[in-house]
């Protein structure tokens, strides 16, 4: 298990690493840059000399080698760089953000975990009645419907029928839970309904090819309640394929957390990274493209481990 | 030798009623493809059926509710919502046709050649494509966006087109490798290399078109997809710019400082996209039933 273990983590570096040369060259290989935004942007005109100036000052008028020699052994140190705009460590940048992003991706997997088990199961179990028909409609939607535009909804409906609307300024939940819990709720139920409709799919036909098995058979001849037949012989075996989906949709929570956090006005990760990207900031980009990326290879070994435990079948060595 | 005859003409009439009979075995799919031909008649024919002109700046009627004269309302610059509604599905539909097309066909071509090929390219190509899938959707089409920056062509952002394609490429590549992984162990595939056919004339002659029914499976859901990404991107204000009609566009600017008091700022756009997303999603997942009922995405 543990050899197994340290072999996952050096296969991890690999990865990384082609994603660390991959997003520096895309980012370079057209024109255009941080001082062209920044100087230009409102309208400005600088002349060639402040733009050279400009470039010179963030080291970007270095030859590629150099700064791409800078960004790889700054890796290796954990070092991110500073970011074009605001001048501050990346690392910072991310660290002060991380938190609120973080707690909205925990609620909102547990809210989607919370609503998918449970209905994912009962449309299975009740296939082709009424009952399970709502579901799907209730998933198929939750696929269609833009998370941005469900939070405006959920703003809208807050305010029209109890006159209510979520707390505009951020505290952590150690200091006020209440104030926190009523400010990122929200956004976690939008993102969450989306992640939810996911896994509720992936749990109603993983129920419905597990039931079809031998061993549920053999359980039922057997005797056994068909409550017990559900819970301990179907849901458990069933669940695997849709941890694989738990995980993989929580690696790209950031994806949804973009737009969210837009419309929730939250200073989080998802919104640091759209400003990067319409700033040109590279090394911010490439500062958050690295944290998706890490976030990604964990989660899969994550999952890899819950195997073993759901599944005392699975061996790893 | 008869009985190879038999299915071949069984087949026949099943061939010649094959609408019918996708409407009668998958009504939810015909329901999902109404819904798209209905979104297609009213972008190509935009002009005939919307009331209004969608830039026409109207002060008189500012953040006017849902009336006889305005059924959608008006926005803060008193555009009919109604009007540019229709006119982001052009938007919607042509970004979305053209980016899944350039990413489904670029990726069905990397999927089978890299299947054909086998052995190093493989391996190379599918790590390449392995890193391209560590990344959410959006994450890498803003990448692609902070990387490309616009380049406008008639009104239409080509690189807004790469920026959705791009995420694409590797989900299609590797459903299609699957496929085409199973095809190059057929013998029709040997006679042909036998016969001394070239490696071009191989893949594009024999391999590609066994791999059809993936692809049009691909190419439907990624629409949907599509679609939802533009509205994301433009929301944002990284993709589609005003004053073009664009569904995630309305979402976003005015209408986030207004939505609060004119809800249906918001209400109308974003039931277009949940709409045109819901009926891709549909008629893709009936196509998918229809085509290869074991095929999973």
């Amino acid at each position: 298990m543990f050899v197994y273990l340290v072999n996952r983590v050096l296969l991890m570096v690999p990865t990384l690493l082609g994603v660390a040369v991959l997003i520096f060259f895309m980012l370079r290989v057209v024109p255009g840059d941080i001082v062209e935004v920044k100087l230009r942007g409102d309208g400005g005109n600088p002349t060639q000399e402040t733009l050279d100036a400009e470039r010179k000052r963030l080291g970007l008028d270095r030859p590629l080698v150099e700064q791409f020699g800078e960004w790889m052994t700054g890796l290796f140190t954990l070092d991110l760089g500073k970011s074009m705009w605001t001048e501050q460590p990346v690392t910072d940048e991310i660290a002060l953000r991380l938190e609120l992003s973080f707690e909205v991706a925990l609620m909102a997997t547990l809210i989607a975990i919370l609503i998918a088990i449970p209905m994912g199961t009962l449309s299975a179990l009740l296939k082709d009645t009424w009952i399970d028909y709502a579901i799907r409609i209730f998933t198929i939607a939750g696929l269609a419907m833009p998370s941005f535009w469900l939070g405006m909804l959920t703003i809208v409906s807050l305010l029209f029928f109890f006159n209510w609307l979520p707390p505009l300024t951020y505290t952590p939940i150690y200091e006020d839970p209440w104030n926190n819990m009523a400010q990122l709720f929200w956004p976690a139920l939008s993102v969450g309904y989306r992640y939810s409709a996911v896994v509720a799919r992936m749990m109603r036909s993983s129920i419905i090819e597990v039931l079809n098995e031998d061993y549920i058979r053999t359980a039922r001849a057997k005797g056994v309640f068909e409550r017990l037949v559900v819970m301990r012989h179907a849901m458990r075996n069933a669940l695997l394929p849709v941890i694989t989906v738990i995980g993989l949709e929580f690696a790209f929570l950031i994806g949804g957390l973009v737009v969210t956090e837009q419309v929730f006005n939250l200073n989080g990760i998802g919104r640091l990274f759209v400003q990067a990207v319409g700033r040109n900031d590279f090394t911010l980009i490439q500062g958050m493209v690295m944290l998706t990326a890490v976030v990604f290879v964990v989660t899969n070994l994550a999952v890899d481990m819950l195997y073993a435990v759901f599944d005392p079948r699975i061996r790893y060595r | 030798m008869a009985d190879v005859a038999i299915p071949a003409a069984a087949a026949r009439p099943r061939r010649r009623n094959a609408l019918l009979a996708f409407c009668i075995a998958q009504p939810l799919g015909a329901a999902g493809a109404i819904a798209i031909i209905v979104m297609g008649a009213a972008a190509i024919f935009a002009e005939r059926v919307a009331p209004y002109d969608p830039v026409a700046i109207d002060f008189g009627a500012m953040l006017a509710g849902p009336t006889v004269d305005h059924w959608f309302g008006t926005d803060a610059f008193g555009r009919d919502i109604l009007t540019r509604v229709i006119y982001g599905a052009r938007t919607a539909l042509a970004i979305g046709f053209l980016s899944s097309f350039l990413g489904c066909t670029v990726g069905a071509v990397v999927g089978v050649a890299s299947a054909y090929f086998g052995g190093r390219t493989d391996m190379v190509i599918q790590r390449i494509m392995d890193i391209l899938l560590s990344f959410p959707i959006i994450v890498l089409a803003l990448v692609v966006v902070a990387m490309l920056g616009r380049f406008l062509v008639l009104g239409v952002d080509l690189n807004l087109i790469l920026a959705i394609a791009i995420p694409m490429l590797p989900r299609v590549a590797r459903v299609v490798r699957s496929s085409a992984l199973s095809i190059r162990e057929l013998p029709y595939i040997d006679a042909a290399r036998v016969q001394g056919f070239g490696h071009a004339r191989i893949i594009f002659r024999h391999m590609v078109p066994n791999v059809a029914a993936p692809y049009l499976i691909m190419f439907t859901a990624s629409i949907a997809q599509a679609i939802l990404l533009e509205a994301s991107l433009s929301f944002l204000g990284l993709g589609v710019t005003e004053p073009t009609p664009a569904w995630g566009l309305m979402l976003s600017g005015n209408a986030s400082d207004f939505y609060r008091e004119a809800p249906w700022m918001i209400l109308f756009p974003g039931l277009a996209i949940s709409v045109a997303v819901f009926a891709f999603n549909l008629f893709g997942d009936s196509l998918r039933d229809w085509l290869d009922p074991k095929f999973k995405v």
